[in-house]
């Protein structure tokens, strides 16, 4: 029984986190204990990040058609009254989003318009670097999840992503999320749990690179035990089963990342915060269908987890966070594409929100050097996020950013 | 720290590999004559060249970027001894295009023939080539760039990434670039591209402070001649050959020319203290140890491509044209796998690494494995894993190659 099995079964049988030790704890480390106290608190809320990376076009997701500067701006790639997803009497959803329209309709999809930081960013990836670091204003080499996952204990667990390589977002200063594709863990048969406990050991007269490689074989150990939990109790879905590999640097899709996501739910794991990705949206030529296409990736998968998530008591406690780095021009290029923008959109999604429109929309005609003016700072969600999602004080992790949503998208607990 | 181990840490950093006969040979050379042997300049490298397929036939380009890729992996172990060959790959990452784009391994190879031909001398030439490279130019919407509809894809990124940083230009003149750049056409077939005046637009512009009319090879010399060009390139040789430690002056003291560059680095009094704070990009990690294992790559294609595969860097599919992430990134639970499941399938193809260590009595395994595989040493850690696996020559490379000493160089 390894400690977060353990940590389950005191909890169950009343035993508290202080009765680990004297209830024969000794067997496992005190950052064990450290990382798994409060987290199988059954009520506590995750995080499921979904990170688009290309710069999604905001306006052609979310459609403000009522606008005749909208139409004007980008004639051959708009959409009309007729052909949007309707919200409300002035947006629309891109017609290829029926799952989250669904949702909509249900009361369970938050949208913030809006959504940018001062000064944008048009670099794909010193904007996508501001999102996940959390700082516009100065480079900074920790990402906002990093930092929740230090000030959380650090045990990689609590932060998992099913790519490859770790996404900047999850990396903190001491600590850093998991890594694991395709959802499990695989090594030759000669490969002992006690050589990795061994090279796990960090060795402080090391440089800090590679006591960060020797903490891998540690954390490994962790995320071990954490699959074979999840493989324990779960199996039911086969069809969900990832591809053996992810190809090089993309991610593999997001339906599986996402379906991985689900079973880590339903077992029970103690991860707070699940990162996933899809990419392939920078579309600066013949943009209408390759985005339709995007978006169809993006909504069938979503809609499909939420509906999943809404069937358990852990699913109800899952919020979805959907952003991108920037949105795109207001007026489109003549390639039928649209050159990279500012401000954008923010879905928020899960039984625990407050479906309906946030943020006050950015005028089409008050422009920035043709671009959106942002109205809501992305921090602002972040710390809503922090505060409603991961009980977490937003101003420790922000860099002392005090602002937050004036009117939160989720239900209070 | 030993003269022994200056050479070893240069030629880390500077080639892949080495190998302990590489190591032993600069030992007996020192270091100034070592740094003169590596950066001389390589022979010609003729890649091979590909019929053009039909674009669709998606197997057939598949086909040819697989052979295109065998036959690199190829050069890298052959010539891995020399800087060039990694310098080759250097300019790959810097330049990021994807044949997921393309669609063309004879496009990419080209780029590769301009990498090979420019990249080690001053950025000036480079640049100019680059401009004009057919797959560089489909990758980021060059041809779609036109006097009608300009297209800012190309024009910012070659400041952005390639040539300046970001901070040094303003959406102005990205605006103005793409103008500059605009009306290049790509003839996929015969892998060429030309200036189609029609779609070009001429007149002056104004860009990076200075007004007039402005060609292809106006705006590359406009690019590395500024100010912040080579200061920019420097900290980009640092992040792939010097780590994240502070970067010495002497660096950019070498001008835009990244040889001469690689030149100073090595020869830099500091530069060995750098050991041990640089994590091998996968490509450096599995190359390296073909060579130092005596692998032959054309045997273990399908291992070493699922290992560079399991570990997120697979030559010719950079994630971005922002390249391969640096550091820490590549040090994962998942990457901590990947090395020790490819380390075991490495081992496999090397009987005859396996029979050196095992000519050795168990006591002083560690040693040769440390010799082969050109590490400084171990630390009691890893000694204590190592020293029970030593009984077994196979298991002990296996691990040997998936330790922290031989992840982070």
């Amino acid at each position: 029984m390894d400690a977060i099995t353990r940590r389950r079964f005191l909890v169950a049988s009343g035993v508290a986190a202080g009765g680990l030790i004297a209830a024969g704890g000794a067997a496992y480390g005190l950052t064990d204990i450290f990382a798994t106290a409060g987290d199988r608190d059954p009520a506590a809320r995750t995080l499921v990040l979904v990170t688009l990376y290309g710069g999604n076009d905001g306006l052609n997701t979310l459609i403000p058609y009522a606008d005749p500067a909208y139409t004007k701006a980008r004639p051959a790639l708009a959409y009309d009254a007729g052909h949007v997803l309707r919200l409300d009497d002035a947006f629309g959803l891109n017609p290829a989003m029926t799952g989250l329209h669904q949702l909509y309709q249900d009361g369970r999809l938050a949208v913030v318009r809006g959504v940018g930081y001062p000064k944008p960013d048009r670099s794909h990836f010193r904007s996508m670097d501001i999102w996940q670091t959390g700082r516009p204003d100065h480079p900074e080499t920790t990402g906002w999840l990093g930092r929740w996952l230090d000030a959380s204990g650090g045990d990689p667990r609590l932060a998992v992503s099913f790519e490859p390589v770790l996404p900047p977002l999850l990396a903190g200063a001491h600590s850093a999320g998991a890594t694991v594709p395709g959802g499990e863990v695989k090594l030759p048969a000669t490969v002992t749990t006690a050589q990795l406990t061994a090279l796990g050991k960090v060795d402080p007269a090391e440089p800090a690179a590679r006591q960060r490689a020797a903490t891998c074989f540690a954390d490994l150990t962790r995320i071990q035990d954490l699959m074979a939990d999840v493989a324990a109790a779960g199996g039911t879905d086969a069809d969900d089963e990832p591809a053996a590999t992810a190809t090089g640097g993309a991610t593999q899709p997001l339906e599986q990342q996402l379906a991985l996501v689900a079973r880590c739910v339903e077992a029970g794991a103690a991860t707070r915060v699940y990162s996933v990705s899809l990419g392939g949206f920078d579309l600066h030529a013949d943009e209408k269908a390759a985005q339709e296409s995007q978006l169809t990736k993006l909504d069938k998968p979503l809609a499909a987890f939420a509906g999943r998530m809404s069937r358990t008591e852990a699913g109800r406690n899952v919020v979805v966070a959907v952003y991108s780095e920037f949105g795109r021009r207001v007026t489109a290029n003549a390639s039928d594409g649209t050159d990279h923008g500012t401000a954008s959109s923010m879905f928020l999604l899960g039984a625990g929100v407050k479906g309906g429109m946030y943020g006050d929309p950015p005028s089409l005609t008050d422009l920035d050097q043709g671009d959106l003016k942002y109205t809501t700072d992305f921090r602002d969600v972040y710390a809503t996020l922090l505060g409603d999602v991961l009980g977490a004080d937003p101003a420790r992790i922000l860099n002392g950013w005090t602002g937050g949503l004036t009117s939160s998208p989720l239900t209070r607990r | 720290m030993t003269d022994r181990r200056v050479v070893a840490h240069v030629l880390r950093r500077l080639t892949f590999g080495p190998t302990a006969a590489e190591v032993d040979a600069a030992a007996r050379d020192g270091l100034p004559a070592t740094v003169d042997r590596i950066l001389a300049p390589a022979p010609t490298v003729t890649p091979p060249s590909f019929p053009t397929p039909d674009r669709k036939d998606r197997q057939a380009v598949q086909d040819q970027v697989s052979d295109g890729l065998a036959w690199w992996l190829g050069q890298m172990v052959i010539h891995g001894g020399s800087a060039a060959e990694k310098l080759t790959f250097f300019w790959h990452g810097h330049f990021a295009t994807s044949v997921q784009k393309v669609r063309s391994a004879g496009l990419m190879l080209n780029q590769q023939k301009t990498f090979r031909r420019y990249g080690p001398g001053p950025t000036g030439p480079f640049v100019r080539a680059m401009l004009r490279d057919p797959a560089l130019i489909i990758w980021l919407d060059g041809q779609k760039n036109t006097r009608k509809a300009p297209n800012e894809n190309l024009a910012r990124e070659v400041m952005e990434l390639f040539t300046l940083g970001v901070g040094h230009y303003t959406e102005d003149d990205v605006k103005a670039a793409a103008r500059v750049l605009t009306g290049w056409q790509v003839d996929r077939a015969a892998g060429t591209s030309r200036l189609d005046p029609r779609r070009h637009a001429t007149g002056p512009v104004t860009l990076l402070g200075r007004t007039g009319p402005l060609d292809v090879d106006g705006f590359a010399d406009l690019l590395t001649r500024h100010a912040a060009h080579v200061p920019f390139l420097a900290g980009r040789v640092w992040l792939r050959y010097g780590g994240d430690t502070p970067m010495p002056d002497s660096l950019t003291a070498a001008g835009n020319d990244v040889p001469a560059m690689l030149r100073a680095l090595a020869l830099d009094p500091a530069f060995p203290q750098t050991a041990g704070h640089l994590v091998k990009q996968p490509i450096e990690w599995v190359v390296g140890a073909v060579r130092q294992l005596g692998i032959d790559p054309a045997k273990g294609r399908k291992q070493l491509l699922a290992g560079l595969r399991g570990l997120g860097q697979l030559p010719l599919r950079p994630p971005s044209v922002g390249g391969w992430p640096a550091g820490e990134a590549w040090l994962t639970t998942a990457a901590a796998q990947a090395r020790l499941r490819t380390g075991q399938a490495l081992t496999a193809l090397a009987p005859a690494a396996v029979q050196h260590l095992a000519s050795s009595v168990p006591q002083e395994r560690l040693e040769a494995l440390a010799a082969m595989l050109a590490v400084d040493g171990w630390t009691d850690r890893t000694a204590a894993v190592l020293t029970p696996a030593a009984k077994d020559p196979r298991r002990l490379l296996a691990i040997g190659l998936a330790t922290p000493e031989y992840t982070v160089q």
